[in-house]
């Protein structure tokens, strides 16, 4: 017969303390329960959604609580052509966002400015932005989408989080 | 009543200011020669003739010419079901007539816009800041004589913007050169390069292999 075998910490085998480093376990803690901030500013927005909905369901990673507020997100996720009048907004809402925060530049135009090779248009969101990962597509599937926050997560897994406390104090 | 008799009633309240109106297609235009009396043109046009709508106002660049801009009014009237086209001319050194805000509201946006791709100035408009590009820009963006790439701008601290690149990258074909199926490594292979059915696998990697080389013209497409 077949059992479900558990996986991760069980009390009653391994007792009531855990020896780890301080880094890994907020890192873990940050990296399982990352808050996008959806700024949604084209049809990337749609495939946002779309992770964000039943099929796909974004929140298998931790990251379904899509704040439209600023303040309490730590991951932005620059879905859409970013005009220039627009990237002052942009940047203003990215100063918004409490440290530690990290960003997806999602699809073409978000990279590279993609199609739209024109005065109007910031030709990559990274030229304001510190990007973290860039996700190819015009627009990408979602499955890009979750596959770009995994890699956040790994990158997040694998900061010096106490160090960047220190900096920050 | 049709929109040249309408036409017409403008042209002879207001004698000697207009070129005489031109019908092409079933729509008149009719040419205002005096830019400074636009707003009172528009209006007589409103109240008078009953031309409530202001369906679009747009403005053209004819570069090298003089008077550089023309303004195209485009007017319907929802009780006579009828369009009429007005248009004036604008030099570049004045750059400005009046406002038709007070007769349609619509206009506001219109000629902000105006205002903003163009540099047109319309006198009495409640508001006329830039609406697509962002306060401070030193250009405007739809004159004939400003690049499609853009120019380079700086306000520290606020704003910058760069040319964009205009060749390269997925999304730009230049006449002439290669297409993206040419230029870019194909990992699925055209009919006609496909091995016969029930021929053993090939190595993807080998030379030889199912990789169409980038620099083989593709036949068959």
């Amino acid at each position: 017969m077949q059992t479900n075998t558990e996986i991760g910490y069980n009390s009653k085998i391994e007792g009531d303390v855990i020896v780890s480093r301080a880094d890994a376990v907020l890192n873990w803690f940050r990296k399982n329960s990352l808050w996008p901030m959806p700024m949604g500013l084209a049809c990337c927005a749609i495939e946002l959604m779309a992770a964000g909905a039943s099929r796909f369901d974004i929140s298998r990673f931790g990251a379904e609580v899509m704040r439209f507020s600023p303040r309490q997100s730590d991951l932005m996720i620059v879905a859409g052509t970013v005009t220039y009048k627009m990237a002052l907004a942009v940047r203003r809402i990215y100063h918004q966002m409490p440290d530690p925060k990290w960003v997806i530049a999602m699809g073409a135009c978000a990279s590279t400015g993609g199609m739209y090779r024109s005065y109007a248009v910031l030709q990559g969101v990274d030229q304001i932005l510190p990007v973290d990962v860039y996700v190819a597509g015009c627009p990408p599937r979602p499955e890009a989408l979750l596959d770009a926050i995994i890699k956040v997560q790994s990158k997040v897994s694998k900061e010096p989080a106490l160090a960047a406390l220190k900096n920050v104090a | 009543m049709s929109p040249l008799e309408q036409a017409k009633k403008l042209v002879d309240q207001f004698a000697g200011m207009f070129e005489p109106p031109v019908e092409f297609r079933g729509e008149v235009t009719l040419k205002l020669k005096e830019a400074d009396r636009i707003a009172d043109v528009c209006s007589a046009a409103k109240h008078r003739l009953g031309f409530d709508a202001l369906v679009d106002l747009s403005s053209l660049d004819n570069y090298g010419e003089d008077p550089r801009f023309t303004l195209v009014y485009e007017l319907y009237s929802y009780a006579s079901r009828c369009h009429l086209r007005l248009k004036t001319d604008v030099n570049e050194e004045r750059s400005e007539l009046p406002t038709v805000t007070a007769i349609w509201r619509t206009a506001e946006w219109h000629e902000r816009e105006i205002y903003d791709m163009m540099g047109i100035r319309f006198r009495g408009h409640p508001d006329l800041r830039r609406i697509l590009m962002w306060e401070g820009y030193p250009y405007f963006p739809l004159r004939k004589d400003f690049p499609l790439a853009g120019k380079p701008t700086d306000l520290p601290d606020i704003a910058f913007t760069r040319p964009a690149p205009l060749e390269g990258g997925p999304f730009v074909t230049a006449p002439g050169g290669k297409n993206s199926i040419a230029r870019e490594p194909r990992v699925r292979i055209p009919e006609s390069h496909a091995p016969p059915f029930g021929a053993p696998a090939r190595n993807l990697a080998e030379p030889g292999g199912m990789v169409t080389p980038a620099h083989e013209p593709l036949s068959g497409r």
